[in-house]
């Protein structure tokens, strides 16, 4: 499109509207956030533009509804999924442009859904027969709305709802008159009936598939908060592998969301401290004389962070979601180091900050991981080589079960850390009710800290972490 | 407001080609996503807000649009500790301190006749607040933004580098194009200045500012964009080179590396080709100038050990567009 378009203003909003409202409810369903105003701005936008240049109206809509990286990626699939229906091919979005015959096709389709299939217009066998792909994806299309696709929400009802659509196309009848045609047994009637067959297997076709991407579209923004909020509070011990990329968007969202929450203040005004040398400076104006006093800030230190993440086996995967979410954080914590231990201790800041993530745990599993832990070995080697660095600013976070298989659990250097840094906080990932039973030493341990917690599910995770950094702030 | 000028400006972005054939005179080669953007803000009168990794072109995009348009470019560059008084207006202090010294007798005989305190007070109110009036204002980017009679392109660099407070300072002028001083009032564009915001992504924007804007994402650009732009930045490059080039740039951003070279990168390094007089991409000269597309010591480590393969294919890339 490059002029202006010469229609009136009125007639191109009416046809905006319908399938951009649409297209807002499917984008809302999809997860994308659009406001009320950003669909205000997408009608006035579209009726700049127009719906006849398909790359104009994606670069268009994208600018107008996508505020994200990940929101574009989000609205790209589902725009093209939306707009993607060409499986009729020559039917060049029927929507935008209702011609006479469409007319003729809503006649045709109220009479079909009034049971009157054949009597009025066209039956689903002339269409069949006649092969107009356009009009036959108008059909559906009108049919998919009457059996209120919009409402399709589990995999479950793929089946019922493409014989629904079928139904509302005239399916009973035709098979009727397919009957009556066998009945009469004429080679005319016989090849009629077999081209019809095979038009209405490729039809059932088109509107499974019709009906999968619907299930794609409306039912998928709702699927998912169902599946985070599950996984926000399973147990982080039992997530099955191919659930590991949800987990590490939701861990991103919730780090973000602290991030927001508590990076906005930086300084704090202690009121009642005159700052002299600024009041000067900012009374020049008035020969000096204090019209506007300046009191002195304080700046709000970052959390210093350190922390000690058990990766032997029964823990690993706790550890490593830790870990994830403590270097999504980075905007509100500095000066973080990491140290993994099982058997013994390292530190593994390093490798944490050169590579992405993903790839640095499992660099770091496979260092130190999955062997079997031995608290009193690892707190000696931390004591020896990092407990210098540890100062009244420090908090250190411990993440273990603290079961050490009845090795020394060597409380006196915890007792030693404790006095020395800000304080400890324990994390562990097993239940309450396991601690202290068996080889656990985590009532021994226990007295040290500053808070002991169970940290089992990303709930848990976000819990502490909010309140860390409350307590920073 | 100007209906004048805002016809004109109207008639000069008037599609969205006239936009892309605009900017390409300025010597901005624009996608085509980026001339909808530009033609979709000035027609819904709304600032875009431009995210993508650096040197990407984000504040060249303002700069052509204002070269393009022939409106002065108002540019705000945001830190940390940007306030109102550096970005919208300051009293001038010095001014008003000398004006009262100076009208000080004046003030003496105006009031001087009267009998007492209420009288002298009444009649001081009648100057109203000469003090606090705009000629004592001193116009910051924002403020002068406003006040242009032609209109301007704003642009608000780097707005992620700028506190919480002062993004939601900038709501009221990013969606009514205006400000309010508290001593005068609101304040009105004449004619809406075309807003660009840049951000690098340090920190995620508030919701707030993103719904009041548009959102272009640029990328880097495909092979034939990216040698189309440097074309028109570095004019005097042989074609072959040209090609073989880009080819061995997108290449390189294919690789893990800290910071990604950008289409600023590959214009200097097309740039440093130029003046070595070089018509072939070769690899002992590629490994010597690598300095100039990576920033990072580790960087440059990893792509020297690509470089030969690199080399060889960014040649073919030749043949085969050929």
């Amino acid at each position: 499109m490059s002029a202006p378009r010469p229609a009136s203003p009125e007639s191109i909003r009416a046809a905006a509207s319908e399938p951009l409202r649409r297209f807002l409810q499917v984008a809302r369903g999809a997860g994308l956030r659009v406001s009320a105003a950003e669909g205000i701005d997408a009608a006035r936008a579209l009726d700049l533009v127009g719906f006849s240049d398909r790359t104009i109206l994606k670069d268009t809509l994208g600018l107008v509804l996508a505020k994200t990286a990940d929101e574009k990626l989000l609205y790209d699939e589902t725009f093209e999924l939306y707009f993607q229906r060409d499986e009729f091919s020559g039917a060049n979005d029927p929507e935008t442009k209702p011609g006479p015959e469409a007319r003729d096709l809503r006649q045709w389709t109220r009479d079909i859904s009034h049971g009157m299939g054949g009597s009025g217009g066209q039956s689903l066998s002339e269409l069949l027969e006649s092969d107009d792909r356009a009009v036959l994806a108008m059909a559906m299309e009108i049919a998919a709305h009457a059996s209120g696709i919009e409402k399709i929400r589990y995999l479950t009802q793929k089946n019922r709802y493409a014989l629904q659509i079928l139904e509302h196309m005239g399916l009973r009848e035709l098979e009727q008159q397919m009957a009556a045609l066998r009945r009469t047994g004429t080679p005319d009637a016989a090849a009629r009936v077999q081209l019809l067959e095979e038009r209405v297997e490729r039809l059932w076709d088109t509107v499974r598939d019709f009906v999968e991407r619907s299930l794609l579209l409306y039912a998928r923004g709702e699927t998912e908060q169902f599946r985070e909020r599950l996984l926000k509070s399973a147990r982080l011990a039992n997530l099955d592998r191919h659930h590991l990329e949800r987990m590490r968007v939701l861990v991103r969202q919730m780090a973000k969301r602290l991030a927001i929450r508590y990076s906005r203040k930086r300084r704090r005004y202690q009121r009642g401290q005159l700052d002299v040398r600024r009041t000067l400076r900012r009374n020049m104006g008035w020969g000096g004389i204090p019209f506007i006093t300046t009191w002195k800030q304080q700046r709000i230190e970052k959390a210093r962070v350190m922390v000690l993440c058990d990766v032997s086996g029964s823990v690993a995967w706790v550890s490593q979601f830790l870990l994830m979410f403590l270097y999504a954080l980075t905007e509100v914590l500095s000066d973080i180091r990491s140290f993994a231990y099982a058997g013994s201790l390292m530190e593994v800041s390093d490798i944490l900050e050169n590579h992405s993530i993903d790839e640095a745990i499992s660099r770091v599993m496979a260092a130190i991981g999955f062997g079997s832990s031995n608290y009193g070995n690892a707190l000696a080697d931390f004591e020896q080589g990092w407990m210098k660095h540890v100062t009244h600013k420090t908090t250190v976070i411990i993440l273990g079960d603290a079961r050490g298989n009845g090795t020394d659990p060597r409380t006196d250097i915890v007792g030693r850390l404790a006095k020395r840094a800000k304080r400890i906080i324990w994390l562990n990932p097993e239940l309450r009710s396991a601690w202290g039973t068996g080889d656990s030493d985590i009532y021994r341990y226990a007295p040290y800290c500053s808070l002991v917690r169970v940290c089992s599910t990303l709930s848990d995770l976000e819990r502490v972490f909010a309140d860390l950094l409350e307590e920073a702030a | 407001m100007d209906n004048s000028e805002q016809d004109n400006l109207q008639r000069l972005i008037g599609s969205i080609d006239e936009v892309d054939a605009g900017l390409g005179a300025a010597g901005y080669i624009a996608s085509r996503q980026i001339s909808t953007a530009i033609y979709i803000a000035h027609h819904l009168r709304k600032p875009i807000l431009v995210e993508g990794p650096a040197g990407v072109g984000k504040t060249e995009l303002a700069k052509s649009v204002a070269a393009w348009l022939a409106l002065p470019l108002i540019r705000l560059q945001c830190y940390e500790g940007l306030d109102e008084s550096k970005a919208l207006y300051e009293w001038k202090y010095g001014k008003q301190l000398l004006y009262t010294q100076i009208l000080r007798d004046k003030v003496g005989t105006l009031i001087g006749d009267a009998d007492d305190l209420g009288t002298a007070l009444t009649r001081l109110h009648a100057f109203g607040d000469v003090f606090f009036s705009k000629s004592f204002l001193e116009p910051r980017p924002l403020l002068r933004a406003l006040e242009q009679p032609r209109g301007a392109v704003l642009l608000i660099d780097e707005i992620d580098k700028s506190d919480q407070e002062f993004e939601a300072f900038l709501l009221e002028l990013l969606s009514d194009y205006q400000v309010t001083i508290p001593e005068i009032g609101s304040i009105t564009a004449a004619v809406p200045p075309i807003v660009v915001l840049t951000s690098n992504s340090t920190r995620d924007l508030g919701d707030a500012l993103k719904r009041r804007c548009l959102h272009l994402h640029i990328g880097f650009p495909d092979e034939q964009l990216e040698a189309r732009i440097i074309a028109s930045r570095v004019p005097g490059i042989d074609a072959r080179l040209l090609v073989q080039l880009v080819a061995f740039v997108q290449q390189l951003r294919g690789l893990d590396l800290k910071k990604l070279p950008s289409v600023s990168e590959a214009i200097d390094w097309a740039r440093v080709m130029v003046l070595m007089h070089t018509s072939v991409l070769a690899e002992d000269m590629v490994r010597d100038s690598l300095n100039v597309l990576l920033k990072f010591e580790s960087d440059i480590e990893a792509a020297a050990k690509r470089v030969a393969d690199f080399t060889a294919k960014a040649r073919q890339a030749v043949a085969v567009n050929r």
